[in-house]
């Protein structure tokens, strides 16, 4: 296939994006990735996602597939041949929708919240959040890896992808507030989990570097902070 | 299929579990239904659902799911005969897409027209109708979201026809506009119209009564 068939618009400190990359990767489809310009809207991504205007946005054979799991899934079915993302068993894989709609929904809104200004109780109260759900994300890792390296089995999978794509942003988070959310003794499995997940081929190149994205933090929090009172 | 057993933890004024509902009647799937007593949860909801404690969850020969629209897929690929979602991963992907953006566009906006006042609540409603109106968009010219009949997309949405007109009379609001969005109103009444699907809705008296009393709770019993 044509490296102009497929294209990805996005942004490099984006977990969002790293996800259909990810996806591409572990299939070996070759992409061209479109690297949008912090601060303003290509016309092609006003163009390609009118309803939500935002990144990831998948361009296969000119037809535009937006939201970063809804991708994942297309690419999945679109590539069929190449290793699975999503199990086969349905019951198996209503629980990766079920882990990785959990992750979207309601554990990184949590971890997303600590950077935010606030008072100590209500960090102290979201980090609370955090650590009760990477203890069930401890526990559904057990139970989905059945013994093996990750979420998916021996290979990555769909909830790896979910998971794993905001580890980027946890580690700056750690940094950035200093703070452990990621915890050997709380969360064996996860580090170890973690660490094959990084450095995985397909991971690799598209995970950015955590000094990089608490640069990035920084930047974003200076530009959009409210004048002196 | 030899000896399925199939139960659906449920609760009768909730939307999401009669998305659920639909879907097993549309397969034609006999299953046993379980009425929760909300808000007092029963020991078999917070075993069955520890992670999120909520209605529906479909137990399946005893292994247990939850998240409505994850159970309709795990039922369309479980029971392939009549089949819910599309088949080609384009059409798939944008039924998935429009499922979540009423999910979280067309729902939140609308909770908050209900709930909130003043200048809030006519952003709330403005948002709402807008959202709505684009939502029709995604009917492309057929009578269904599924194309000649309905599927995964009518069932993920429709029960907003029944909701959001329940939305609009006590909260005095107007969401789904007839004269702004001709084609989207006239779905709604066409699925509700549908048997299988008018069968399985509660009676709306009564959802009358339960959201109007859930209204004043939510906003701390102001008149």
């Amino acid at each position: 296939m044509a490296k102009t068939d497929v294209k990805v618009l996005g942004a490099w400190p984006s977990p969002f994006v790293m996800r259909p990359r990810i996806a591409l990767n572990l299939k070996s489809v070759e992409y061209e990735f479109l690297e949008e310009t912090f601060g303003s809207k290509s016309p092609l991504l006003l163009q390609s996602n009118p309803v939500y205007k935002k990144i990831p946005v998948l361009i296969h054979q000119d037809k535009p597939i937006c939201e970063s799991l809804i991708i994942v899934q297309y690419v999945d079915e679109v590539w069929a041949s190449g290793p699975s993302l999503l199990p086969s068993d349905p019951y198996d894989q209503a629980l990766a929708r079920f882990w990785a709609a959990y992750i979207d929904d309601k554990w990184f809104p949590s971890v997303r919240g600590i950077a935010l200004p606030q008072g100590e109780e209500g960090k102290a109260e979201l980090m609370v959040q955090v650590f009760e759900g990477l203890a069930l994300l401890e526990d559904a890792f057990d139970k989905c890896s059945q013994g093996k390296a990750f979420f998916g089995g021996d290979k990555i999978g769909y909830v790896d992808i979910a998971l794993g794509s905001f580890l980027g942003w946890l580690k700056a988070t750690e940094k950035m507030n200093n703070v452990k959310l990621l915890d050997e003794t709380k969360n064996p499995n996860l580090v170890g989990w973690a660490e094959r997940f990084c450095s995985h081929d397909a991971v690799r190149e598209v995970m950015p570097e955590t000094d990089k994205l608490v640069e990035f933090a920084k930047m974003l929090r200076a530009r959009f902070k409210a004048p002196a009172s | 299929m030899a000896e399925d057993k199939v139960q659906l933890l449920g609760y009768w004024g909730s939307p999401f579990a009669l998305r659920v509902k639909w879907a097993l009647k549309l397969k034609g799937i006999q299953y046993e239904y379980l009425e929760e007593d909300l808000p007092n949860k029963s020991p078999m909801l917070l075993e069955l659902n520890p992670v999120l404690k909520k209605v529906p969850v479909l137990v399946h020969n005893g292994k247990p799911l939850a998240e409505s629209l994850v159970i309709i897929e795990y039922i369309d690929e479980t029971w392939t005969h009549n089949p819910l979602m599309p088949k080609d991963p384009y059409d798939r992907a944008k039924a998935r897409f429009w499922a979540k953006f009423a999910d979280e566009k067309c729902v939140p906006a609308t909770m908050s027209s209900f709930t909130k006042s003043g200048e809030e609540k006519e952003k709330a409603e403005k948002e709402a109708r807008e959202n709505f109106k684009t939502l029709e968009s995604a009917l492309e010219g057929k009578p269904f979201f599924g194309g000649e009949g309905i599927g995964f997309l009518d069932i993920a949405i429709g029960w907003l026809g029944i909701w959001a007109r329940l939305v609009e009379e006590i909260a005095e609001v107007t969401l789904i506009a007839d004269d702004y969005m001709p084609v989207l109103s006239k779905w709604f009444k066409d699925f509700l119209e549908l048997p299988t699907i008018k069968e399985a809705l509660p009676p709306r008296d009564k959802l009358l009564v339960h959201n109007k009393g859930f209204r004043e709770m939510l906003m701390g019993g102001s008149t």
